[in-house]
C-alpha cells in the first residue's frame, strides 16, 4: 500500500508551494500531476508580480516559498511599478521566461528532500467519517495519505472555447480531470463554474516594430528574493511594445460578436471583470476609441516553443480562429502578423470558497486543503500565496498545532484568504491593492519584517536568514534613535531645502523632496548603512503620521477580531437578524465579529443584534 | 430584544383620541387578554377591530385596535395600536394595565431603535423619525420629513459618490499603472476636486446652525438689574403671543420659562433666576455662574431702565453682552428719559406697561436670525449633533488631504484621508462600504489583461 503524509494534487503555482513547504518541513510528500514537464507552467501572461501581486511574491518569499527566487532566476525584464507614487503601492513586476521558469522550478522540486513527483490524474478522493484517507487515480491505483492538498487549477472539467468550437481539455492540450469535481460534489462540495481567457500568441518575426511604441525599461536592479542579490544586467533586459486597437478592430468585433463563445452563449462560467475579453471591453465601453495592448516576449530560450512567440496582452478573446485573424491584422504594426497560437476562453469547475476555513482546510472533510484556482482565484501569485499557506497549515495540523491565519493587517495573503472565505466569489478573484485597507503597512519593502518569523517558526526559513532579519530590525531601531539626536548644520542644507535651519536628521527626512539620494549626500554615515535598512527608516519617518493612523485602524480591527463567535452558535436562535444576514452567517460561520462584519449582506444592525445575543447567551466574555 | 414594549404615542392631552402602541412578540396576546370583542389572536394582519378594554370585568374604555403582524410593521415586530377615547386618566390607566400584563414601558425612541436594529430603516431615517416625534413646530416637522424622504441621505450619498469616483480613479492609476490611456489623477486635479467638496461641506456646516434654529428654536435669556422690568417684559411678550408657560427642558438644558412662536420659529425664554438675587452678596458666585450660562444662549436681551441713569452694574452687563448676539431693550419710556446710552449702542425703546416697543423688539429678533428667509430654503440641513460632528470630521479629513497634497505626500497616502472621509459618510448613513470601491473601479474603467 502506497502511503504518504501529504499528497498534493496539481503542479501549478499553488501545488508547487504547498508541496515544497510540507516536504521542506520534513513531511513525506507526493506531488501528483498530469505531466511533470508541465510543473510551473505559465499558461497565461509571461509575467510574475505586478501591482499587489508583486507584494504577494515577496510575502511568499518571506515565508520561505519558491516563487520569488525562481522568478529572479528566469527574468526577461524587471520593473518597479508605481515608482513615482508612495511606498505603499510600489510593486515589482517581472517578465518571466516561460521556458526557464518551469525548468528552474522542476529542478528545485526534483532536488527537494522528502518530495516525490508522480504523473497521474486523480479522479476520486478517499474519505472515512469525513476525514481524508487518500486518492484514487484514473487507472484505479489507490494512494493513501494523512493530509491532502488539492490545487487542480483550471483542470476540473475544463473546456477550451473558440467560437462554437469546444474541446474537453486543459491549457496546452493537457488532459483534464473528468470526475474529481463530481466526486467532490457528491461529498457535499458546492461546485461553481468559472471562466477565464488568454490572448493570441504571435510570431515575433512578422511584426512591424517601426509602427509600435517601445515601453520604457527600468535602469535599477531589483530582486524578489530577500536572500539573493539581483544578478541580471540592466541593459540586457527584453523590451515590450505598446499596440492600440482602432475603429476597424472594433467594427470587426461588433460584426462578429455572436460568433464568440461568450456572446454566442457557449459559455456557462462567470468571467473576471478585471480580465475582460476584448469583446467585453468594446461592448461595455462603447465610447472608448481605442484600447491599449501590450506585446510581450515569452522566452529567449532557443528551441523552446515560446521562443519568438509574442504574447498580445489585453487581447484575450473567444472568437473563432478566422475572426481572430481579421482582428489581429486590423492592428497597426500587426497587419502581417502570423498567429502561432489562437486565443481561447477556458471554463472550469471550482469549489465555493465559503466552504473553506481561513486555514484553507475544508469545512466538510478534515485534513483536506485547497489552494489556488480551485478556490475561485485567478493569477499565479494568488495561487502561490494560498499554496504555501495550505502547505504550512497541513503540516501544523499533522503536528496538532494551531493553524497560521494571516490577518488583513499582516499580509496581502491574509486579505486574499479572508476575502475568499468570508465573501465567497462569483468570478475568478484577483488581488488589487485597493482590496487591502491597511496597504500602507503591507509593503513590498517590509514583507520580511512582517512574515519571516512565521516562516522561521514553521521551519521554512533557515537560522542564518532569521539572524539577518534580527540584525535588520536592530539596525532600524538603532538608526531611528540616532537620527533624533544627530543634527545637520544649516550650512549643509541651504542648497538643498527651503527654509533651511539646523535640524535633526529626523526632521530633515520629514521635509518634502528629501529622499535617499539627498540623505546620502548630507549624512556621510548613511553610506555605510544597508540600503534596505535605510529605506525602511526613511519610509517609517516620512510617513509616520499615516503609518500610525493605519496601525490605529488596524488595532480597531484586532479588537473586533478578538471577539470570537462560539463555533456552536445557532443563528436560528438569534432573533431579529435580517433574513439575508442569517443565511450568510449560517453559510460562512465566521470565527470572529470582525469577520462577520465583512460579510456582504450582514449590516451593522445585524452585528449589533449578534453582539447583544452573544453577550446574553455567552455571558460577558469580552 | 424579545420583550414587548408599549408607550403612549400621541401627545398627552392634545386632541380627542390618544393611541397606545405595543410592539414585540407578545403584543397581540397581551392586548387580547384585556380586550373584549373579537379574538385578536385570530384577526388578520393590518385590520382594525372594535371593542372594549376591560379590567376585572369592568369596561375601561371603548377602543379601536389595529393589529399589524410582522414583518410589515414599523418595527418589523408584531405591533398593536389601541385608539382610546378617554382623556389622560383613562390612557394612563390602560397603559398601567398593559404594564401589569407584562409589557415594558418603551424608552424614548425605542420603537424607532427597533426599526433600525431590525434593518427596516437606516440611521439617518431613524434620526429623522426621532425628530418628527420631538419636533415642536411646523418648520421642524418639514425639516424632519425632508430627511425622512432621504434628502440629507441623498446629499450625503452624492458626496460619497464623488469621493468614490475620485478614489476609484486614484486606485486605478495605482493598480493599473501601465494603462497610459486612463486619466492620471494628478495632484492639481485632486486638489481642485477636494477644494470643491470642502467648501460644499463648509456650507453644510453653516446651514446646520440654521437647521438647529428651526428644530430647537432660539434660546433667549432676558437679563438686567433687578426691577428693570425683566419679568414684565417676558410676561408681556408671552401674553401677547398667548404662549403657554411651561417647564419643559430647553436645548441648553436650562429651564425654559416660556415659549413663543415667531414666524414659525420657537423662541425659548431661558430662566435666569440667578441674576435676580444679585443684591445678595452671598449669592455672588451663583450669579457669576448664571452670567456664564447666559452667554451660552443664542440671544441675550438686556433690559435697562430708561428712567434711571446707567449704573456701574448696567455697564458691566453691557460689556458682557457686547460680543454676543444681543438686543438692548430700554424699558419704561413712558417715564422721563434719564438714561444716556453711548451712541454706538443700538437699542429698542419701549415700555411693558403700554406694551410699547414690543413689535420693534420682535422685528429685531426676526432680523437678527434672518428668520423670514428660513422658510424659503430647502430643508436639507444637518440637524443633530451626531450628524454635524461626522460632517465636521469629513471636512477635517478632506482638509488634511489638501494640506498633505501641498506637502508633496504621494497620492496613495492621500487616498487614506479620502477613505477616512468616506468612512465617516458611511457611518452617517449607517452603511458598510467594503466592496463599493472595487465595484466602482470596474464600472468606470476598462481594464485588464
Amino acid at each position: 500500500m502506497m502511503k504518504y503524509e501529504v499528497i498534493v494534487v496539481g503542479g501549478g503555482h499553488a501545488g508547487i508551494e504547498a508541496a515544497h513547504a510540507t516536504a521542506k518541513i520534513g513531511h513525506e510528500t507526493l506531488l501528483i500531476t498530469g505531466n511533470i514537464r508541465n510543473i510551473g507552467d505559465m499558461p497565461c501572461n509571461p509575467s510574475i508580480g505586478g501591482t499587489s501581486k508583486g507584494v504577494i511574491v515577496r510575502e511568499v518569499d518571506a515565508l520561505g516559498g519558491l516563487m520569488g527566487k525562481i522568478a529572479d532566476k528566469s527574468l526577461l525584464q524587471m520593473k518597479m511599478l508605481n515608482g513615482s507614487k508612495g511606498p505603499a503601492v510600489q510593486c515589482l513586476r517581472s517578465q518571466a521566461d516561460k521556458e526557464k521558469y518551469p525548468a528552474n522550478m522542476q529542478n528545485a522540486l526534483l532536488n527537494q528532500e522528502h518530495l516525490t513527483l508522480k504523473e497521474g490524474l486523480v479522479e476520486e478522493i478517499i474519505t472515512s467519517q469525513n476525514k481524508i484517507q487518500g486518492v484514487v487515480l484514473e487507472d484505479g491505483t489507490e494512494i493513501f495519505c494523512e493530509s491532502l492538498i488539492l490545487t487542480t487549477g483550471t483542470y476540473l472539467k475544463s473546456n477550451i472555447l473558440r467560437g462554437s468550437e469546444s474541446t474537453e481539455e486543459g491549457p496546452h492540450g493537457e488532459r483534464r480531470s473528468n470526475h474529481l469535481s463530481d466526486d467532490l460534489k457528491s461529498k457535499g462540495f458546492k461546485i461553481i463554474r468559472l471562466k477565464t481567457g488568454t490572448p493570441p500568441r504571435l510570431d515575433a518575426n512578422t511584426i512591424d516594430y517601426s509602427k509600435l511604441k517601445e515601453e520604457l525599461v527600468d535602469d535599477v536592479k531589483y530582486s524578489f528574493s530577500h536572500d539573493e542579490e539581483a544578478r541580471y544586467e540592466v541593459s540586457k533586459q527584453e523590451k515590450c511594445y505598446l499596440v492600440y486597437t482602432n475603429e476597424l478592430t472594433h467594427e470587426i468585433i461588433k460584426a462578429n460578436l455572436k460568433k464568440s463563445a461568450m456572446y454566442g452563449g457557449y459559455v456557462s462560467g462567470v468571467g473576471p471583470r478585471y480580465c475582460p475579453s476584448i469583446e467585453d471591453k468594446i461592448v461595455k465601453f462603447k465610447d472608448k476609441e481605442k484600447h491599449i495592448l501590450f506585446l510581450e516576449p515569452q522566452s529567449m530560450e532557443k528551441g523552446s516553443k515560446y521562443y519568438g512567440a509574442l504574447y498580445l496582452q489585453g487581447f484575450s478573446t473567444s472568437m473563432p480562429r478566422d475572426v481572430q485573424e481579421e482582428m489581429v491584422h486590423s492592428l497597426v504594426g500587426l497587419e502581417n502578423a502570423k498567429i502561432l497560437e489562437y486565443a481561447y476562453a477556458i471554463e472550469y469547475d471550482a469549489i465555493d470558497p465559503l466552504q473553506v476555513k481561513p486555514s484553507l482546510e475544508s469545512k466538510i472533510i478534515e485534513n483536506l486543503f485547497t489552494a489556488g484556482q480551485i478556490n475561485g482565484t485567478s493569477g499565479y501569485e494568488e495561487a502561490a500565496g494560498q499554496g504555501i499557506i495550505a502547505g504550512i497549515n497541513a503540516s501544523l495540523k499533522l503536528k496538532n498545532k494551531e493553524p497560521l491565519i494571516l490577518k488583513r493587517n499582516e499580509a496581502y495573503i491574509g486579505v486574499l484568504i479572508d476575502d475568499l472565505v468570508t465573501k465567497g466569489t462569483i468570478e475568478p478573484y484577483r488581488m488589487l491593492t485597493s482590496r487591502a485597507e491597511y496597504r500602507l503597512i503591507l509593503r513590498h519593502d517590509n514583507a520580511d519584517l512582517r512574515l519571516r518569523d512565521y516562516g522561521y517558526e514553521v521551519g521554512l526559513i533557515s537560522k542564518e536568514a532569521k539572524e539577518r532579519l534580527d540584525f535588520k530590525r536592530k539596525e532600524i531601531k538603532r538608526i531611528k534613535k540616532s537620527i533624533q539626536k544627530e543634527k545637520i548644520k544649516k550650512e549643509c542644507l541651504v542648497d538643498i531645502i527651503d527654509n533651511a535651519r539646523t535640524m535633526s536628521i529626523y526632521e530633515l527626512i520629514k521635509r518634502p523632496l528629501v529622499d535617499m539620494d539627498v540623505l546620502l549626500k548630507v549624512v556621510p554615515t548613511f553610506k555605510d548603512v544597508d540600503k534596505e535598512i535605510l529605506e525602511e527608516v526613511i519610509i517609517d519617518v516620512k510617513y509616520e503620521g499615516y503609518i500610525e493612523k493605519t496601525y490605529r485602524d488596524a488595532e480597531k480591527l484586532l479588537r473586533m477580531e478578538s471577539k470570537q463567535i462560539p463555533a456552536d452558535i445557532d443563528y436560528d436562535k438569534v432573533q431579529n437578524l435580517a433574513t439575508e444576514a442569517r443565511q450568510k452567517l449560517k453559510s460562512v460561520r465566521p470565527l470572529t465579529i470582525a469577520q462577520a462584519s465583512r460579510i456582504s449582506g450582514v449590516n451593522p444592525a445585524d452585528i449589533s443584534i449578534l453582539l447583544v445575543y452573544l453577550k446574553k447567551e455567552y455571558g460577558k466574555n469580552e | 430584544m424579545e420583550d414587548t414594549i408599549c408607550a403612549i404615542s400621541t401627545p398627552i392631552g392634545v386632541g380627542g383620541i390618544s393611541i397606545i402602541r405595543v410592539s414585540g412578540n407578545e403584543s397581540i396576546e397581551i392586548v387580547n387578554s384585556i380586550f373584549k370583542g373579537k379574538d385578536l389572536e385570530k384577526s388578520e394582519s393590518h385590520t382594525i377591530n372594535y371593542g372594549h378594554i376591560v379590567e376585572n370585568g369592568e369596561i375601561i374604555d371603548e377602543v379601536l385596535v389595529s393589529i399589524m403582524r410582522k414583518p410589515r410593521t414599523y418595527t418589523t415586530e408584531d405591533v398593536v395600536e389601541i385608539n382610546l377615547h378617554g382623556g389622560i386618566a383613562t390612557t394612563n390607566k390602560v397603559l398601567k394595565i398593559l404594564l401589569d400584563k407584562g409589557c415594558r414601558l418603551a424608552e424614548p425612541g425605542e420603537f424607532t431603535k427597533r426599526a433600525f436594529l431590525n434593518g427596516r430603516i437606516d440611521l439617518l431615517k431613524a434620526e429623522a423619525v426621532q425628530d418628527v416625534i420631538n419636533s415642536e413646530n411646523e418648520f421642524a416637522r418639514k425639516l424632519s420629513v425632508g430627511q425622512l424622504s432621504g434628502k440629507l441621505s441623498q446629499i450625503v450619498r452624492e458626496l460619497k459618490n464623488e469621493l468614490i469616483g475620485l478614489e476609484a480613479n486614484i486606485e486605478v492609476n495605482i493598480d493599473y499603472p501601465e494603462y497610459e490611456d486612463i486619466e492620471e489623477m494628478t495632484i492639481v486635479k485632486i486638489r481642485d476636486k477636494l477644494a470643491d467638496l470642502s467648501s460644499l461641506l463648509e456650507n453644510m456646516i453653516k446651514e446646520a446652525n440654521t437647521g438647529k434654529i428651526i428644530k430647537n428654536g432660539i434660546d433667549v435669556a432676558i437679563i438686567g438689574r433687578p426691577n428693570v422690568g425683566k419679568s414684565s417684559l417676558l410676561n408681556a411678550l408671552l401674553e401677547e403671543e398667548k404662549a403657554i408657560v411651561t417647564d419643559v427642558e430647553g436645548t441648553t438644558r436650562d429651564i425654559v420659562e416660556g415659549k413663543m412662536i415667531l414666524n414659525g420659529i420657537a423662541i425659548n425664554f431661558i430662566d435666569t433666576a440667578g441674576i435676580r438675587e444679585t443684591l445678595d452678596v452671598v449669592e455672588k458666585i451663583g450669579v457669576e455662574k448664571s452670567i456664564k450660562k447666559i452667554l451660552e444662549v443664542d440671544l441675550v436681551i438686556l433690559v435697562l431702565n430708561g428712567n434711571e441713569e446707567l449704573t456701574k452694574e448696567d455697564e458691566n452687563l453691557l460689556e458682557k453682552v457686547r460680543d454676543r448676539r444681543h438686543i438692548v431693550f430700554v424699558n419704561k419710556n413712558d417715564l422721563p428719559k434719564l438714561i444716556d446710552l453711548d451712541s454706538g449702542i443700538c437699542a429698542v425703546y419701549g415700555n411693558t406697561k403700554d406694551l410699547n416697543g414690543l413689535d420693534a423688539l420682535k422685528r429685531e429678533i426676526v432680523d437678527l436670525f434672518n428668520v423670514e428667509n428660513i422658510d424659503k430654503k430647502d430643508f436639507t440641513y444637518i440637524s443633530n449633533a451626531r450628524e454635524l460632528s461626522l460632517i465636521e470630521k469629513v471636512k477635517v479629513s478632506l482638509d488634511k488631504a489638501l494640506s498633505s497634497l501641498d506637502d508633496g505626500v504621494p497620492v496613495d497616502l492621500i487616498a487614506i484621508d479620502l477613505r477616512t472621509a468616506r468612512e465617516h459618510l458611511g457611518e452617517l448613513l449607517g452603511e458598510t462600504f467594503d466592496e463599493e470601491l472595487i465595484d466602482e473601479l470596474f464600472k468606470r474603467f476598462c481594464l485588464g489583461k
